[in-house]
C-alpha cells in the first residue's frame, strides 16, 4: 500500500493548477454569465497536452496514467468546470473508445488529432427518451449495404458544436433490442445534420450543450466501431470510465469551494473574532474536508483499479455517486459559510453550486449509480 | 551556441517558514520545493530564444548545486524544455560554495551563454552570478531585462537609473537577469513530462571549496502592527497618530 504520487503525477498536478490560475480564473465568471465558450482556454489547453493526456504516445497522446487524470480534473475543476467537462469528454468517452476498440485506420484518422487536442469530441448517447435508459434508442442507423443511413435526435450533447468528431450511439436492428444497437465515428459536417439552439443551462454554461438532429446522415461502413450489436456494450464500458472523469470532477468542485470557504473564514470576521474561530463554521469545515478526502480516495482507487488492469467499473460508480453527492453538500455549506457574499458572482462558490448540481445528472446519474452499486454487491 | 541556465531549488513561495534547533537551521519538513522563480524566467527566455532561432542555440543546459533530493526540480526543468541537466552533488552551502561548483561545471564543460537569476527566493543573496562570472573569468552583465538576437547577434538590455541601457556583448558570458526578462514561466506539457523521463541529467562530484560564511541564527519578521485606516479629509488625526503614536514626527 503506498499513498504516495509518483514525481510526474505531482508535476502534471501542479501544471494543471498552474494552468487554471493562470489561464481559467481571470474570465471564469464573464464566460459563464455571458455562456461563452472557452475557445481559447481549450486551445492552450490542447498545446499543453491535456485533451489526450492518457492516449499512447504513438497516437500522439500524453501516455500518462489514470491517477494523473484524476488530479489534473480535480485542479482543472477547482476553478472551472466547464474547461474540465470538454476535457473530460475528449479523454475518457471519446479518445478512450476509440483507442481502445477502434481499427488502426481509424486511430490514424479520428485518433490522432483528438490526442493532440486539434480536434475536438463529442458523445451522442442520450435521446429526448433515453437518458439513464440508453437500451431504447430511437436514432436508427440502417445497413443500407454500401453504408448505414441515420435519422434521429441526440440530446445533451456535450461539445455538439465545437466539436468535430462524434461517436454516435444508434439502433441498427431494433428486433435484437439493446443487441442491436451499433456505435459510429461521425464527421460533424456531414449532410444531414443540424443542431438545436445552444441550451441556456444552470451551470457548466460555457461548454456548449446542444441537441443533435440527423436526417438521412450517411455514414460510411469503415466508420462503425467493433463488430454489428456492440454499440451498446461499448457506450456502457466507456461510461463506466468516464465516471471516474466526471467524479473527479465533482471532487474538484468540492475541493474547490472548501479552499474558498477556508479562505474566507479566516478573513471574515463577526462577533469580534475570524469566523472559523466559531464552532459553527469550524465544524462545517471539518466535514467539508473529511467528504472531498473520502471522494478523493474514492477517485483515486477507482483510478488505481483501472491503471492496474482491475474491475474498475463498481469503484468508478462509488466514486461518481459519492463526489457528485458530496460535491452538492460541500457546495452549498460553502456558500452557507460566504453568508450574502456566497450568494453573489463575485466569490466563485454559488457557480460552484450550481455546477455541483449537473456531476449528480450526467454520465449516468446517483440514482443509476446505486443500480449499478447495489446490483454488483448483491450479485455473489 | 549553448546556453546553461543555473538554478537554486528553494521553497514554494508560498511556503509557511519555520526554524528549527534554536532557530539555527530551516525546517523543510512538508516544503514543496520549485525552481527559484528567478531561475525558471532565465530559463523561460533561453527556451524562447532557441524557439526563435533554432539554427543559433543547438543546446540549453540547466545546472543546480544539491543533493539527490533536489532532482525533481530538475526534471521540472527538463519537462519545461531544458535538453540536459547536470547536478553537482553537495549541500549548497553559502554563494561563494555554490559560485565555486559552478563555475567548475563551466571550467568543464564550456558554455557560450550563461543565465543566472538576480536572486533566489530563499536566502536573497544576489551574490551567485557575480561570483561566478569572477571565478570563471566570464564577461558579465547584471540586471538585465531583455536578451534578444538582432540581426545574428545578442543584445541585451539594463535597467540604469532612470532608463535604459543597450549593451553588445561578447561570448561567452554571463547574464544576471531580472524583472523584464520574459512575462512568465512556462508550464510543462504532457509530452515535455514524458521525455524528461530520458532526457540525460548528469551528477557531478563537488570539488574542494570550503563556505565563507557561516549561518549563526534565524529569525522570522516581527509581526506586523494592524493598519489603521483615516479619511482623507481628516489630516489632523493623521498629523496627531504620526507624531503621538507611530513618533515618526
Amino acid at each position: 500500500m503506498n499513498f504516495e504520487f509518483t514525481e510526474e503525477q505531482i508535476m502534471i498536478q501542479q501544471a494543471a493548477r498552474d494552468f487554471a490560475q493562470r489561464e481559467l480564473i481571470h474570465d471564469v465568471i464573464e464566460r459563464d454569465t455571458k455562456a461563452i465558450f472557452p475557445e481559447a482556454h481549450i486551445k492552450k489547453l490542447a498545446e499543453l497536452g491535456f485533451l489526450g493526456m492518457m492516449v499512447d504516445p504513438k497516437y500522439d497522446g500524453g501516455g500518462m496514467d489514470t491517477i494523473s487524470y484524476v488530479l489534473a480534473m480535480e485542479e482543472i475543476s477547482k476553478i472551472d468546470a466547464s474547461v474540465s467537462v470538454i476535457m473530460s469528454v475528449n479523454n475518457s468517452l471519446v479518445c478512450y473508445g476509440i483507442e481502445k476498440w477502434g481499427t488502426e485506420e481509424q486511430k490514424e484518422k479520428y485518433l490522432k488529432p483528438l490526442a493532440r487536442g486539434e480536434k475536438i469530441g463529442a458523445f451522442l448517447l442520450s435521446e429526448p427518451e433515453a437518458g439513464s435508459d440508453a437500451t431504447h434508442q430511437r436514432t436508427t442507423a440502417v445497413d443500407m449495404g454500401d453504408h448505414y443511413l441515420v435519422n434521429g435526435t441526440k440530446n445533451w450533447i456535450t461539445n455538439a458544436n465545437s466539436a468535430s468528431t462524434y461517436i454516435l450511439i444508434a439502433q441498427t436492428n431494433p428486433e435484437l433490442k439493446h443487441k442491436g444497437i451499433n456505435a459510429f465515428l461521425v464527421d460533424k459536417n456531414s449532410p444531414g445534420i443540424s443542431l438545436g439552439p445552444h441550451e441556456d443551462k444552470m451551470g457548466m454554461r460555457s461548454s456548449d450543450t446542444h441537441s443533435v438532429m440527423f436526417n438521412d446522415v450517411k455514414v460510411p461502413k469503415e466508420n462503425r466501431i467493433g463488430a454489428d450489436g456492440f454499440g451498446f456494450s461499448f457506450a456502457m464500458k466507456i461510461l463506466e470510465g468516464g465516471r471516474i472523469g466526471i467524479a473527479s470532477q465533482a471532487l474538484g468542485i468540492a475541493s474547490g469551494a472548501m479552499e474558498l470557504a477556508i479562505k474566507y473564514s479566516k478573513e471574515r470576521k463577526t462577533f469580534g473574532t475570524e469566523i472559523c474561530n466559531h464552532q459553527a463554521i469550524a465544524f462545517k469545515l471539518a466535514d467539508m474536508a473529511v467528504k472531498v478526502e473520502n471522494a478523493r480516495n474514492l477517485c483515486l482507487k477507482a483510478a488505481w483499479m483501472k491503471d492496474n488492469g482491475g474491475n474498475y467499473s463498481l469503484y468508478g460508480s462509488m466514486a461518481k455517486q459519492y463526489a457528485a453527492d458530496i460535491a452538492m453538500e460541500v457546495t452549498t455549506e460553502a456558500v452557507q459559510i460566504h453568508g450574502g457574499y456566497g450568494y453573489v458572482k463575485e466569490y466563485h462558490v454559488e457557480r460552484l453550486m450550481r455546477e455541483a448540481k449537473l456531476t449528480q445528472i450526467y454520465e449516468g446519474t446517483s440514482e443509476v449509480q446505486k443500480i449499478v452499486i447495489s446490483r454488483s454487491i448483491l450479485k455473489d | 551556441m549553448k546556453i546553461l541556465v543555473c538554478m537554486s531549488n528553494v521553497p514554494d513561495t508560498t511556503t509557511k517558514i519555520r526554524f528549527t534547533g534554536d532557530n539555527k537551521s530551516f525546517d523543510a519538513g512538508g516544503v514543496q520545493w520549485i525552481i527559484n522563480p528567478w531561475d525558471e524566467l532565465a530559463l523561460t527566455r533561453a527556451l524562447e530564444l532557441k524557439d526563435a532561432n533554432p539554427a543559433l542555440f543547438e543546446n540549453i543546459s540547466v545546472a543546480l548545486v544539491g543533493n539527490a533530493s533536489t532532482e525533481p526540480t530538475i526534471r521540472k526543468a527538463l519537462a519545461i524544455g531544458a535538453d540536459n541537466g547536470i547536478r553537482v552533488n553537495t549541500e549548497p552551502a553559502d554563494s561563494y560554495y555554490v559560485a565555486a561548483q559552478l563555475a567548475a561545471v563551466i571550467r568543464s564543460q564550456p558554455f557560450d551563454i550563461i543565465l543566472c537569476g538576480i536572486d533566489s527566493s530563499d536566502y536573497n543573496g544576489s551574490a551567485v552570478g557575480g561570483m561566478l562570472a569572477e571565478l570563471a573569468g566570464l564577461n558579465v552583465a547584471s540586471s538585465v531585462s531583455s536578451l534578444d538576437v538582432e540581426n545574428g547577434s545578442l543584445v541585451l538590455k539594463r535597467e540604469i537609473d532612470g532608463g535604459t541601457e543597450t549593451l553588445g556583448i561578447q561570448t561567452p558570458f554571463l547574464a544576471v537577469v531580472q524583472k523584464g526578462i520574459t512575462k512568465e514561466p512556462r508550464i510543462p506539457s504532457m509530452r515535455g513530462i514524458m521525455a524528461a523521463r530520458t532526457k540525460p541529467l548528469q551528477v557531478v562530484e563537488a570539488t574542494r571549496e570550503e563556505a565563507l560564511t557561516e549561518f549563526v541564527t534565524y529569525e522570522l519578521p516581527g509581526v506586523k502592527a494592524a493598519c489603521k485606516m483615516i479619511d482623507p479629509e481628516n489630516v489632523k488625526e493623521l498629523v496627531n497618530l504620526l507624531h503621538n503614536e507611530a513618533k515618526v514626527i
